[in-house]
């Protein structure tokens, strides 16, 4: 087990480096620079030595030397547009605020997708499975941006039960809340769904039914464990779908998180801020699939004694 | 009462897309109190649908046991059992072990809680208690270190370690009938017959009466006491075991015995293997199942269904070649007695 995380850490720094690495110069690759537009007014000494006090003026392998350097020891630099502002203290401010969002949108999906998915499967054919898979499908072919729009007309500008946009009080965060949820909810519906009539059709739910178990106790006791367990896997994909969407939510709703400045960041060519964000953003997936792969091991007797004698 | 089950005139249909599979056919069959009963036949014969039926594990809509069918049971009727009854009666009364132990135990369930399931569900037994009889299960069917191996998962044993578990969650309850499904086919052949030699020990010890479910005459010969051959959704032959193996006169038995491996190296016989295949079982059938295979077919068997033929209390025959005015046919066993001379 040990083994296995030091493995997966490996893998995780690797990954990093290489996110770091390419970022750095697809970035700059990109026409125009953060100064550009503050530079063209400025006399020729002034520009000259702004461009040097960001290091601009080097040819750009030795500013991703410099930057991989100061990257080891975890240093990010300061905003270049925003003077004064380090890439640090603004991942620490607006994190939370994303997390705030995010992390309840991931459990409200999780537990509302998988009690769709087994209300589907349980009656397949009948209108409990037709509402849910039409849920599902509007929320993996709606995008984000077109579901906020909707439910801010509906409950902000029409009902007035809730405010457009905003930030600081819980009326503030349940819009948002909902539309992050809701691609997380199609997902886990469907797949759920899929996954406990496959477990249906098991031989050993034949066998759990020559037992004399009831149909209740066979898919309290034999399908639901089999049909969730494999779900597990999915979940590093949907953190990746709760940031996503977080840039366009967080920029629609003026929830000021981190995805906000990310967005701000690009646009402005602030290079350290964009920089420390992607990298930020690529630790935390990153992380996040090495938790999912440990919980995975943890609960599924198969892996957890390596493989057994299959 | 004697009986331990009569079945009467079973018809199994699955309703698919392509229409109404008739996948068994009025099967009449019974059983006594502690006999080992063989169901033999080509693969899609209706075995495995014929057996699941007893127990009604058939789901309709899907599939259908149909109207008129008679399944008695030590005095009970089946087919008006309820919901409860029949969970009762699963497990309890009557249980089924299946081909592939692979996929039959649940993989995230220790061996043990899967034996201890029908104990707590049908003997009212405490966690602790069932927990102890588990282990005198596994004990029983011969797993070495039961204290251990209680708590392992399914894949953490061999695929025949895997059998015996099964066949310890079917004995658990003391049924007194066993299905055994083809409960070798998917094993390596050493623990094939290791596997047999606990059915029978098992048969022995606690008197459970058994249907064994194969399509390999083989593993029958020395483990039943009567066997009945299937084909096409009926039985077309049935007889003791000595009867069957001796002075069968079905000429598809004819062609199971020839085609069957150790009995063909045992009287040094050629392998024979059977052309043509079964009828479609989504078209009704007015003649002989067998006709378009069969060598002895006459113009009767293209136009009509033979009856069955009384041979002995317990041998009966369905073929036109025991009407009293079909042509006497060299049977099986007298060319197969010039050719070994
Ligand atoms: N789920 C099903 N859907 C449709 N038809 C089925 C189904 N199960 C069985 N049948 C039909 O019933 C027939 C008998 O099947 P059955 O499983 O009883 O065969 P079997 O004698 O057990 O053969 P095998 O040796 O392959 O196990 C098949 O030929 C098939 O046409
Ligand atoms: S009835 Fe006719 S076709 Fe059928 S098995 Fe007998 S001889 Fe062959
Ligand atoms: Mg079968």
């Amino acid at each position: 087990m040990l083994k296995f995380i030091l493995k997966r850490l490996g893998y995780m720094l690797i990954t990093i480096f290489c996110i770091a690495t390419v970022t750095f110069f697809l970035m700059r690759s990109i026409p125009g620079d953060p100064l550009a537009s503050i530079a063209q007014t400025l006399p020729e000494q002034t520009r000259a030595n702004y461009y040097a006090k960001y290091g601009l003026d080097q040819p750009l392998f030795v500013q991703y030397l410099s930057y991989m350097k100061n990257l080891v020891r975890l240093d990010f630099g300061d905003s270049i547009v925003h003077p004064g502002r380090s890439v640090s203290a603004v991942i620490a401010e607006t994190s939370p605020v994303s997390g705030i969002v995010g992390l309840p949108a991931l459990f409200i999906g999780l537990v509302l997708g998988v009690i769709f998915g087994i209300i589907a499967a349980l009656f397949k054919n009948k209108w409990p499975d037709y509402v849910v898979m039409v849920i599902a499908i509007l929320g993996i072919t709606i995008p984000v941006f077109v579901l906020a729009a909707l439910l801010q007309y509906f409950f902000a500008v029409k009902l007035h039960w809730l405010p457009t946009s905003g930030w600081g009080e819980v009326r503030h965060m349940i819009i948002p809340i909902i539309v992050l949820s809701f691609g997380t909810i199609a997902t886990y519906a469907r797949y759920i769904k899929s996954s406990m009539l496959d477990t249906l059709g098991q031989d050993y739910i034949l066998t759990a039914r020559v037992k004399g178990l009831s149909e209740t106790a066979i898919i309290r006791r034999h399908v639901l464990r089999n049909s969730i367990l494999p779900a597990v896997t999915l979940l590093s994909a949907r953190i990746v779908g709760i940031f996503t969407g977080s840039f366009v939510i967080e920029r629609m709703f003026a929830i000021p998180g981190i995805g906000f400045y990310y967005i701000d960041s690009i646009n402005n060519y602030d290079y350290s801020m964009t920089m420390g964000l992607t990298i930020f953003y690529g630790a935390l997936f990153v992380i996040s699939q090495i938790v999912v792969d440990i919980v995975y091991v943890l609960i599924d007797p198969r892996i957890r004694l390596g493989g057994g004698s299959r | 009462m004697d009986k331990l089950l009569q079945v009467k005139d079973l018809r199994v249909s699955f309703n698919t897309y392509a229409g109404e599979v008739k996948a068994v056919r009025g099967v009449n069959f019974e059983l006594d109190r502690g006999e080992t009963l063989a169901f033999v036949g080509e693969s899609g014969c209706g075995k495995t649908v014929t057996a699941k039926a007893i127990l009604r594990l058939h789901q309709p809509p899907f599939a259908i046991i149909k109207e008129g069918t008679e399944i008695i049971f030590d005095g009970q009727d089946v087919m008006k059992m309820d919901k409860k009854e029949l969970q009762h009666f699963r497990g309890n009364e009557c249980s089924m072990i299946f081909q592939d132990p692979m996929t039959s135990l649940n993989p995230t369930m220790t061996c043990g809680k899967q034996i201890m399931e029908g104990l707590i569900l049908h003997r009212n037994m405490s966690k602790q208690e069932a927990r102890k009889e588990a282990i005198e299960m596994l004990r029983l069917v011969k797993i070495p270190d039961p204290e251990k191996r209680v708590d392992e998962y399914p894949h953490q044993m061999s695929g025949g370690m895997r059998q015996r578990v099964m066949i310890a969650i079917a004995l658990a309850c003391q049924p007194q009938l066993l299905i055994a499904d083809e409960p070798t086919t998917a094993l390596d052949v050493t623990i094939q017959a290791q596997i047999m030699e606990l059915l029978r020990e098992m048969k022995e010890k606690l008197h459970v009466a058994i249907i064994l479910v194969t399509h390999d005459l083989g593993v029958v010969a020395n483990f039943a006491d009567r066997v009945q051959i299937m084909y096409a959704g009926q039985v077309v032959e049935r007889g003791t075991a000595s009867e069957i193996f001796y002075n069968s006169q079905h000429p598809y038995t004819w062609a199971l015995l020839s085609s069957a491996p150790r009995l063909a190296t045992e009287t040094k016989q050629e392998l024979y293997a059977l052309g043509g295949t079964p009828p479609d079982l989504l078209l009704p059938l007015e003649c002989c199942p067998f006709a378009a295979r069969c060598e002895y077919c006459m113009q009767i068997c293209r136009e009509q269904m033979p009856e069955e033929t009384v041979l002995s209390d317990t041998h009966k025959i369905s073929c036109w070649l025991q009407h009293p005015e079909a042509p006497k046919v060299k049977s099986f066993y007298e060319r197969q007695a010039k050719s070994n001379g």
